[in-house]
Order: structure tokens, then sequence, then C-alpha cells
């Protein structure tokens, strides 16, 4: 249970340890929280030649909230986006997220962009981003990209990044007018990962009747699972829209699999109560902030 | 391999102490082996059990998800940093009190996460109490003596303010 032996470099500004990771190609991995990371090295799961330290660089633990949306700098911990009372106001699902993710003293130290990065799809984060069609800034020497959530996420802990690149902030955007989010899920003990997940989000139209419907599932295949049920739930008021049809198309569309904590069959079984009870959450909190609570 | 050896200064529990590690060294092995420090325990070595919960800079995190090197000048506090001298904390005296522990494996991590969670929540509900030790496991106890401990320590503190507040005035 200790890590491999590993080269290390604790670079003091962005510039450095892009040249680093850079010169280091698919041997390089970047260090920050390491909540994720360092217990895959303690198992010896993965055992990175060079880890680039990114903790001492200055400017990147920023959480900036703005009317658009929150962007939030690769050293920014789980515990401070949830504490931001600005992050919270303009996406208030981020905080109710970041609640389920793992344990406070974990959160202490976790980064939120390390979270979406790792790319798993049991986690919650990677839900949200996919939700709310968020956005991952890489960096790499010479340049920088941002990559859509729907391109982001490419596979169970793999994502767009490539070796040399460094994420160095996320973008979750803003709740629109008349929109509610909600996230639901059921965990063996609380801060486990979740059996089954679902985050969702609803947004009314000026008559109160749902415009728009989705809901992202954890744990529900290889990457996020993000199901538009606009459809499915029709153009009612909240009240009168069908949520067991579209809970029903989010249950058909999840792939869970079966492993010592669960069946998949009772994992999709959960997914489908779960996203009825997230759509229904998601319905009042869009017609609370509709009515200007 | 010949690994390199990094020079580091941590300040535990208010003493500057150098180490010389390799980048891998976890900060939990950096506490028992380079500094003698085995109050700190190390149970699963993969952030399950909380054992290992030290405060860095005053933040409770794993030391065992912690590499030496990256905590290079900061301040840390075991569960040797938590009593004044022969006086335990108030959180240790509510542990013993309460029959909070059994066995002692768990106790360590347990009291710097109590530690913590009451300097930031003085009063804090079950609710809150449960959610605060949720990351922190304990195989005798149960944990309803523990949850009783932190009621108690947090009954302590404020008794502790009270007096130290009357004697100020």
């Amino acid at each position: 249970m200790k890590p491999a032996p590993f080269d290390y470099h604790a670079p003091r500004a962005l510039g450095e340890a892009l040249d680093v990771l850079a010169e280091a190609g698919e041997h390089g991995k970047v260090l920050a929280g390491g909540q994720s990371l360092i217990p895959l090295m303690n198992m010896r799961l993965a055992s990175p030649a060079l880890l680039v330290d990114v903790n001492r660089i200055g400017g990147l633990d920023g959480i900036e909230a703005g009317p658009d949306g929150v962007r939030v700098g690769a050293l920014a911990r789980h515990a401070h986006l949830e504490r931001s009372g600005a992050a919270a106001a303009v996406q208030p699902l981020l905080r109710r997220a970041l609640r389920l993710v793992a344990h406070p003293v974990i959160r202490n130290r976790g980064t939120v962009v390390g979270s979406l990065v790792h790319a798993d799809p049991a986690a919650e984060l990677p839900a949200v981003l996919a939700l709310l069609g968020g956005s991952v800034r890489l960096a790499r020497r010479g340049g920088t990209r941002e990559v859509a959530a729907g391109e982001f996420f490419t596979g169970p802990l793999e994502s767009a990044l490539l070796p040399g690149e460094l994420a160095v902030s996320a973008f979750f955007p803003a709740r629109p007018a008349r929109t509610g989010t909600a996230f639901c899920e059921v965990s063996r003990r609380h801060g486990d990962y979740a059996l089954a997940g679902v985050a969702a989000l609803v947004r009314l139209d000026g008559d109160l009747c749902v415009a728009e419907a989705r809901a992202a599932c954890v744990g529900a295949g290889p990457v996020p699972l993000v199901v538009d049920v606009t459809a499915a739930c029709g153009a009612r008021a909240p009240r009168a829209a069908d949520w067991a049809a579209a809970a029903r198309a989010v249950r058909e569309r999840a792939e869970p699999e079966t492993d010592i904590h669960a069946t998949a069959d009772y994992r999709r079984h959960l997914t489908g109560v779960l996203a009825e009870r997230a759509l229904r959450d998601a319905a009042q909190d869009a017609l609370r902030e509709a009515a200007g609570g | 391999m010949a690994e390199t050896a990094h020079e580091i200064t941590l300040t535990v529990n208010g003493v500057p102490r150098r180490a010389r590690v390799p980048a891998r060294r976890l900060l939990s092995d950096c506490l028992r082996h380079d500094l003698g420090l085995t109050g700190t325990h190390v149970g699963c070595e993969h952030g399950v059990c909380g054992c290992c919960t030290v405060l860095l800079d005053g933040e409770p995190v794993r030391s065992c998800l912690t590499f030496a090197v990256t905590v290079d000048g900061r301040e840390v506090t075991t569960v040797e940093g938590l009593a004044d001298g022969d006086r335990l904390s108030p959180v240790q005296r509510a542990f013993a009190e309460c029959h909070g522990l059994q066995c002692g494996f768990c106790t360590p991590g347990f009291l710097c996460t109590v530690t913590a969670l009451l300097r930031e929540n003085p009063a804090p509900t079950r609710e809150e109490v449960l959610e605060g030790v949720s990351g922190n496991l304990c195989r005798c106890t149960g944990y309803q003596n523990i949850v009783r401990a932190v009621h108690r320590a947090a009954e302590i503190m404020a008794e502790e303010r009270g007096t130290d507040g009357g004697a100020a005035r």
C-alpha cells in the first residue's frame, strides 16, 4: 500500500508546469488534491513515472462567479466551492452536488477540476458538468482550448485531456431564469459512491409549462448519461407533466453494471425512481425560482 | 532505482521539523517514521477509514492521501498536539468521559476531525455531527458514544468559553 517511486516536480508557475508536462508526454501526471490519484497510486493501480505537483502554482485556486456562470480554477477545493455563497447564488446545483461528494475531510483537499479530469462515471461532478453543458479549459505549452462536457468525457476514467495538457479551470453555466435543479442519489452509507444517482434540470416557459427537462445519471454507463426528457414529460405545468414517462425514458437508457454492492437490474430500477424524484424536485425548484424565491 | 530525497520542513504541533524524504513518502509515514510521531494511525491507506486524519493549516485532511513533499512549509497538527501540556483538550476529555473509544485505533482520527468540526461549528446539530464524523470508521465502540462525546465536547468548550469570558471581564 505504498506508491511506486516517481520523479517529482513542483513548479511555481503555470508556464513551467506546461514545459515539464510537454517534455514528459504520456509519462507525466498532474497532482492537485490527489484524493483520487493517491489511492490509485497506493494500491499501485497507477504508477506514473513523473508527478507534476501543481499545488504551488499561484492563481489557480480562483472561484469566479459571474452572470454567465462559475469558473472554477484547478486548485479550488471541493470545500471552498461548497462554501462559496456567490457560486451557490449563480448555480445552486453546485453546492447540492458537492455535499454528496465523498466526506467533508476528503472535500478539504480534493479539487473540483480534479474530479472532472478523473472522469469517474460514478462521480457526481462529471454528471453536473454534463447536465449543465459546462466545459473544461485545457492548457498546453503554446495554447489553450475549451472542451465542452459532451466531448470531454470519453470513457470510464478517460477524458479528452491529452498528454502534455493541464486542466486549468472548469466552467459551470449559470442557472437560467425559471429553471430548477436537483440531485438525488442512493448510497449504502453517506459519502460512499452512489449505487445510482440522478441530477435533473427543468426550465419553465413564461406560462410556467415545462420548456426543457433533462437528467444526468451517475453510474449508468461509461460516461455521464444525459437524457433529454422534454418530449416525454410534455409541455405542461409541472403538476400535470408526465414525470413517470420521463423517468421511464431515463431508465431505458441506463446501462449500469453489476458489482458486489448491487445488481445492474437493481441499479436500473433505482435510476428510474431517482430520475422521477429529481425531475419533480427540479420542477418545484423552478416554480420557486419563477416566483422570485 | 536510487530515489531522489527532498528536504522538507513542516511545522508539526508548533515545532519546525525537518526531514529528508522521497517524493512518494505519504504524510502519514513521514509523521510516524521520519518524525517519530506514532499517534497518527494508519488503517486503510486509501482514504476510507479516517484513522490517519490530521490538521493541515487547521483543516482536517487524510495524511495517507497527501505526499509529505506537497505540504513542505505548512503547519500540521497531530493528535499529539491537541492537549495543552498535561491537560487533555475538551474533545479528548469528552471522549474519555463518554466512553467514545475502546481499542483506541481510530481515536486519533476522530479527535482531529472533531476538533476541527467544533472549531468551525461550536454547537452542531445531531445531523451535523453525524455528517462530520461520517468519514471516520470505528470497529469496536460503535458510534453512539462517539456522537455523545462530540456533543459533550461542545458543552465543555462552551462552559470554558463562559469561564474564560468571565475571567477576562
